[in-house]
């Protein structure tokens, strides 16, 4: 099966949710060979199901829960899910802008397997998920404060360990990098690097 | 080669200490030295290591106990429990919600107690350094040996490592530490 067809079929697959689903899609589009669907939040659980049970879809597998940050827009995160149908032979992304404090109804009834994605959402975004029964952070440290994949998050994170002697235990203190942070960039030194490299500024004197 | 029932073909010692030490055994039926010394060589001898393997450094720490380097030449073995351990082998990435825990092993190994950061991360935080998440070095929680650079080391550097402990034990090791 050439790629001419597959996209073909993804664009018919695209077609069909648009008839089926009309009232919960926003938009759909095919790109590089992939077919992603944008969806209201509130229709969330109702459309994963139509993808699981739809004969013509079958999107039994989850693969994936993540989430986008974009700072500039006013629908600040893109909840994004992947899923596989083993018998049609075919992937679907369905993407979710929500607002900041919006909160998205969980898939946990459609697919189990959506706890451990939807808490790691959470915790890495901020997102919640409304009927997940046990929204808490996954990743991060003990008592940790942010959501570290947010724009705003500093990468260095607000505090650090150290074992204390006096105390006898590891103990948490504000940031103090002992080494200057670093901004790190793809571009080369050698090919039109944007900004003067420390020593070339003698050069013209 | 197969089972051999003719008399010992391995010859004569070939190193002068090993030959002063068989000859001074066969002339006197005993050996003496100091005591020091004597724990100093039961305890290099014997370095039962934690398998504290937190990242991909924990491979290479594989690699260096499997036959090709066959760490246990040397007489060492891995422990999984710390209470039977005296060297901790941290390899790996150390994150803020695994210190603790670090710190909590150590206290539980006996004294003489030696620790190897193995790695550019337990070194001082590597690759992560400016991360949210990762102490920036082991020795914020525990006190280090032996810094074994590489990312990851190789085995061979590894053994290098251990080694120098064993030389550090035998210069300064003494029965309180």
């Amino acid at each position: 099966m050439n790629d001419s067809v597959m996209i073909e079929e993804l664009k018919d697959l695209g077609a069909h949710l648009e008839v089926r689903q009309e009232a919960a899609m926003l938009s759909h589009q095919v790109v590089g060979g992939e077919l992603t669907v944008t969806v209201t939040p509130t229709n969330v659980p109702s459309f994963v199901q139509f993808l699981k049970d739809d004969a013509a879809c079958q999107f039994t597998t989850l693969i994936d829960i993540t989430a986008i940050d974009w700072p500039e827009r006013e629908k600040r995160f893109e909840v994004v899910y992947h899923f596989l149908s083993m018998t049609q032979n075919q992937r679907i992304r369905v993407k979710v802008p929500v607002r900041e404090r919006e909160i998205v109804p969980s898939i946990i009834d459609v697919h189990p397997s959506a706890d451990w994605y939807e808490r790691e959402v959470f915790d890495m975004y901020g997102v919640m998920f409304s009927g997940h029964p046990d929204l808490r952070r996954i990743l991060t440290d003990y008592g940790f404060r942010g959501h570290p994949l947010r724009k705003d998050f500093p990468t260095t994170g607000y505090v650090e360990v150290r074992y204390s002697e006096e105390e006898k235990r590891v103990v948490y203190e504000p940031v103090s990098l002992v080494q200057d942070y670093r901004q790190f960039d793809f571009m080369s030194p050698w090919e039109g690097a944007e900004y003067i490299l420390p020593g070339d500024e003698k050069k013209e004197a | 080669m197969g089972v051999t029932t003719s008399l010992n073909t391995a010859g004569a010692d070939k190193e002068v200490t090993t030959q002063a030490l068989s000859n001074e055994l066969a002339d006197k039926g005993f050996l003496l030295t100091s005591t020091e010394a004597a724990i100093n060589w039961a305890r290099t001898g014997s370095l039962h290591w934690m398998t504290f393997g937190l990242a991909c450094c924990a491979v290479e720490m594989m690699h260096t106990s499997m036959p090709r380097y066959d760490l246990e030449r040397f007489g060492t073995a891995p422990r999984a429990s710390p209470r039977q351990s005296d060297l901790m082998i941290v390899a790996g990435t150390l994150t803020n919600k695994m210190a603790p825990a670090l710190r909590k092993v150590y206290d539980q190994m006996p004294e003489p107690r030696y620790v190897i950061s193995m790695g550019s991360c337990a070194n001082g935080g590597g690759y992560y350094h400016y991360s949210y998440s990762v102490v920036r070095g082991c020795d914020r929680i525990v006190p280090v040996d032996v810094y074994v650079p590489g990312c990851p080391p190789t085995a061979e550097a590894l053994l290098y490592g251990i080694l120098q402990l064993q030389r550090k034990m035998r210069r300064t090791g003494t029965i309180t530490r």
